[in-house]
């Protein structure tokens, strides 16, 4: 690395920046859009890409600048996929539950309040799970 | 064999999950994730009163799948906030109706949901038969629920059978 610029360099910073990109991207959209369940559709998302793009951009520097293998990167990677929804459906259920009971301190939002899905059921936030299905304690 | 590893595939991800983390191909580190591949499931198995039955191939090629998708949406989701001012957006709820029954498969596909493109899980209905979803930006709802029912749960009832 005495002189010149490496390719593996190159690679490493474009994906850096593109990974900052996204993550600016996704911080901005929790910014603009108009409510919450708008602004969840951010950091579920935009921000993954962000985040992988640095994760891989450390796994080339690891691999072809210093010339070792990781793998922790993958880790990151996995337990990012696995607790973004859980926690985008924590969020998106107290949202659900404050809207019902009607909080003045809670706006709508574009889409406004979700119907039950059907004659006699309603979600699970707001009812407990019936007979049968897997939330069900009795049954189990 | 089934008493002392009630559940291989647990075992066998334990193992890899270990490997990687310590990040070190080594037979003692391979050892002390076998170790644990045995003991945790077999301290655990309480916990685990059913196991779902999963086909591997087709799950492979399912997140191969959604990687991809994960991708595209990042570059939608980002259009969307860049360029599409609020007056124009179509923020809907969906009510997805659910072939799927067991609790895993409707776990993963509501997670699938959540990473991929403009739409997020927001609840299940209490008769496990509805998923709650928000779309960011769905002019034609009915389109949307059709599109995530074609392209994700086809594939997931063939792989949780």
């Amino acid at each position: 690395m005495t002189g010149g610029v490496s390719l593996a360099e190159v690679v490493v910073s474009a994906l850096i920046v593109l990974g900052g990109a996204f993550a600016l991207i996704g911080s901005w959209g929790l910014v603009r859009l108009p409510s919450l369940m708008e602004r969840l559709h951010g950091p579920t998302k935009a921000t993954t890409l962000g985040l992988g793009g640095i994760l891989v951009a450390s796994i080339v520097w690891f691999q072809f600048v210093r010339g070792e293998w990781t793998t922790h990167e993958l880790l990151v990677s996995v337990f990012l996929f696995v607790t973004a929804p859980i926690s985008a459906n924590m969020i998106a259920k107290v949202h659900l539950l404050r809207l019902r009971q009607g909080d003045a301190s809670e706006p709508g939002g574009p889409a406004g309040e979700p119907l039950p899905p059907a004659a006699g059921v309603d979600w699970a936030t707001h009812e407990a799970p019936q007979l049968g299905t897997p939330g069900d304690l009795e049954g189990d | 064999m089934n008493r002392l590893l009630p559940h291989p595939g647990l075992s066998a991800l334990l193992v890899a999950m270990w490997m990687v983390m310590v990040n070190d191909i080594s037979f003692g580190s391979l050892f002390l994730g076998i170790v644990i591949g045995i003991v945790v499931p077999l301290f655990t198995a309480p916990w685990w009163p059913g196991r779902p039955h999963v086909r591997f191939a087709p799950g492979i090629a399912y997140v191969g799948l959604v990687l991809w998708d994960i991708i595209i949406a990042n570059f939608e989701v980002a259009a969307i906030i860049l360029f599409k001012p609020n007056r124009d957006l179509r923020p809907a709820w969906l009510t997805v109706p659910l072939d799927l029954t067991t609790p895993e498969a409707i776990t993963v596909f509501a997670g699938t949901i959540s990473l991929t493109p403009g739409t997020v899980s927001a609840d299940v209905s209490a008769c496990g038969k509805y998923l709650l979803v928000h779309a960011l930006h769905a002019p034609e709802p009915g389109a949307e629920v059709a599109k995530v029912k074609a392209r994700y749960e086809s594939r997931l009832m063939r792989i949780f059978v």
